[in-house]
């Protein structure tokens, strides 16, 4: 796998963030209540087969330093405000993904009295990535996606 | 065997004489005694002192629309003799109490929490009743497994009652982490007391994942509540997945085709190789071992890629079906299986050689995070971490479910109770799980891979339970009317675990809390449902 060439998509990929931001991209993730497979799908991303450090994508530590915020999980009720602090700990422009069905749409739990069945509920989000978990190759293209957004909004992203 | 059992539990009826209400063989491995709430201690005591009996699960349950009262069941494994005993004891809703077992059972603790918190019954002489399940700003009044209540009714926050473990003293200092935490991790808040750079204390609030998943699945179909059983945990799909359908396989009283039971065991253990070999890598992100990591990463990709081949699916959901599995495997799956098996095989013994050879590696993970054998049998922990401190359990070998009777494998159990027993504990164990494979494609036999299951009445019960790779789950599951979820109880490895990481961590340095959070490497998806 690591000798195979990058793959269309990786190398658009490293063009956009490349015209988009200059130099690098930072992700924040932030779990809202997943089961976890979406967040081990993530993680993927970083290891040697994916390695996706190598088109200047990188998960940071604290939502201040992060351009994008990849939120997995319908939003439980014991994490929104949580959620909300992240999103509000971020500089702007920022950009919000919602990962997996359960961040797209509450997923099989749907909205209880425990969830609120998907990040738009809070958040507005910029880009939907289905799946249960999407692939890593779906994530790739879900941050590609939300590049020409993030684009479009340039300076003029509010709070 | 069969007449152990049968003199086992006579000699159990005849001990407890008259201080039970009913004694009822329900199946052949499950015996249900009925007793007063007044004798429930003193029946349990019996069980586990006497009888060697480990607590296995604690269900309460609303079953006042059809039964008049809510019920406590109290469910106990008995490994030697392969048999349950579930203790049934009754409240009706007028007198919502029940006593509490916590102070003498610590394993108990937060299955009676959870019942306060869940159906509104209040554990009398409980020692700590800290909201649990739901966090503090719930309202104290409104139970969501009350049937009353609807799923998707939203309560108002209040004012919150939460509340931490508090310090006196100059030199303590107290450090808050999370619920959102630096890495791609799970969500939890933790408390350290700390003195310089010792722990002293570790609080910790959890169920921020908290989901309602066994209210939504209540008055689902059964065929759905499969799809909501696999999404209770990422890494431990299968393991779920496996443990509902047993659940319901029980309640109806079908044995599934030996070939499905064979390609269950083989799913089950390509759920633990990947999980355990990624846990092996992510121990090492504990101290910084970066070889140890991306070598970690590079063979739980491999495996999860084969998943993807074989079963469609990374993490293998969409594989158990009620009475079966879904699809059968063909001859060109075996030999993809068994040469990415050869390959992994031998990356992993190089990982483990150079990890284990490292003479810091290896400083850093012994006697660092000990959970002692006495704290291990008080909190009833299970898997790794209960084989690491010297407790001999594992669901497979102990209550043999799909074809785990079938082929033969040892279990690892060492003593030492520190990060590098539970890291030697998943090594050992993926060799046998690599062994135990091997051993299904020799001994499986060719048939049907599912069977249907007949009508299965109502207030009908079965468990299922799975060794999963963190360790011992179990389904509970009552059917309702129309082969429908009634009350459904999910204990997960994890929530029997997480008391032990609390024990585990005091005495060590702040720095070392996530080498020793990760090598328990607990899911709070399973754990928050």
């Amino acid at each position: 796998m690591s000798e195979q060439k990058d793959s269309d998509l990786e190398i658009k990929l490293q063009q956009r963030i490349k015209e988009v931001l200059g130099k690098s991209l930072h992700i924040r993730h932030v779990d809202s209540g997943s089961c976890n497979a979406c967040d081990f799908e993530m993680n993927a991303l970083s290891n040697p087969i994916y390695d996706i450090q190598r088109f200047g994508v990188d998960f940071v530590p604290s939502p201040r330093h992060a351009d994008m915020l990849l939120v997995t999980g319908g939003v439980t009720r014991h994490l929104e405000e949580a959620v909300r602090k992240t999103y509000n700990a971020a500089a702007n422009p920022k950009i919000v993904l919602a990962v997996g069905t359960c961040a797209c749409g509450g997923g099989m739990a749907g909205q209880t009295y425990a969830g609120n069945g998907g990040v738009d509920k809070i958040l507005p989000v910029a880009v939907y990535i289905p799946g249960c978990p999407p692939r890593p190759q779906a994530l790739l293209e879900g941050i590609l996606r939300a590049l020409d957004q993030y684009e479009d909004r340039g300076e003029s992203n509010e709070s | 065997m069969l007449k152990n059992k049968k003199l086992f539990l006579t000699r159990i009826k005849q001990q407890l004489g008259e201080k039970i209400l009913s004694f009822t063989i329900r199946q052949p491995n499950e015996t249900e005694i009925v007793v007063k709430k007044d004798q429930l201690a003193e029946v349990c005591r019996f069980l586990c002192q006497e009888k060697e009996g480990r607590l296995f699960t604690m269900v309460g349950s609303d079953e006042r629309e059809f039964a008049g009262s809510f019920v406590l069941y109290y469910v106990f494994s008995f490994d030697e003799t392969q048999q349950f005993i579930t203790v049934k004891t009754m409240t009706p809703e007028e007198d919502s109490t029940f006593p509490s077992l916590a102070a003498e059972f610590p394993a108990l603790n937060w299955y009676e929490r959870e019942v306060k918190d869940l159906l509104g019954l209040r554990p009398q002489g409980h020692p700590d009743l800290r909201p649990l399940i739901l966090h503090g700003d719930w309202p104290e009044e409104i139970h969501p497994l009350r049937k009353e209540f609807d799923v998707s009714q939203n309560a108002p926050r209040v004012k919150s009652r939460e509340s931490f473990m508090q310090y006196e003293g100059d030199e303590v200092t107290e450090i808050p982490v999370g619920p959102i935490h630096a890495g791609i991790i799970e969500p939890g808040h933790f408390r350290f007391g700390a003195v310089g750079d010792t722990v002293l204390y570790l609080d910790a609030r959890l169920f921020f994942t908290h989901r309602g998943l066994e209210k939504a699945s209540e008055g689902m179909p059964l065929s759905k509540a499969l799809f909501l059983a696999e999404r209770i945990c990422g890494v431990c799909a299968l393991s779920h997945a496996v443990s509902f359908a047993q659940a319901v396989e029980a309640a109806a009283a079908v044995e599934i085709p030996l070939r499905a039971k064979y390609l269950r065991t083989l799913f089950l253990e390509l759920e633990r190789l990947y999980n355990h070999i990624g846990d092996v890598g992510n121990i090492c992100a504990g101290f910084g071992f970066a070889v140890g990591v991306s070598q970690g990463t590079i063979l739980r990709e491999e495996l999860l890629m084969l998943n993807e081949r074989i079963a469609g699916h990374r993490y293998l959901r969409g594989i158990v079906d009620l009475g079966g599995v879904r699809f059968d495997i063909a001859h060109p799956d075996y030999a993809d299986i068994l040469s990415t098996l050869n390959k992994i095989e031998i990356g992993f013994t190089e990982l483990v050689d150079i990890l284990l050879s490292h003479d810091i590696a290896v400083d850093r993970m012994s006697k660092t995070g000990i959970l002692t054998l006495k704290q291990a049998n008080d909190l009833e922990v299970v898997g790794v971490a209960a084989r690491a401190s010297g407790r001999n359990i594992d669901i497979r070998r102990d209550q043999p479910y799909a074809a785990y009777d079938k082929v033969s494998f040892t279990v690892p159990v060492y003593t030492e109770g520190d990060v590098l027993a539970r890291i030697r504990v998943r090594i050992d164990e993926v060799f046998q799980s690599i062994s135990i494979i091997r051993q299904i494609f020799i001994q499986m036999p060719t048939g049907d891979v599912s069977v249907g299951l007949p009508p299965i009445s109502p207030y009908a019960r079965g468990m299922g339970w799975v060794e999963s790779s963190k360790g011992e789950t179990v389904h509970w599951l009552m059917t309702g009317p129309n082969e429908t979820v009634e009350r459904y109880r999910v204990r997960s490895a994890t929530y029997s675990n997480w008391p032990a990481v609390a024990l585990a961590v005091p005495g060590n340095i702040v720095p070392d809390f996530p080498l020793i959070n990760k090598s328990f490497e607990l899911c709070y998806a399973c754990c928050d449902r």
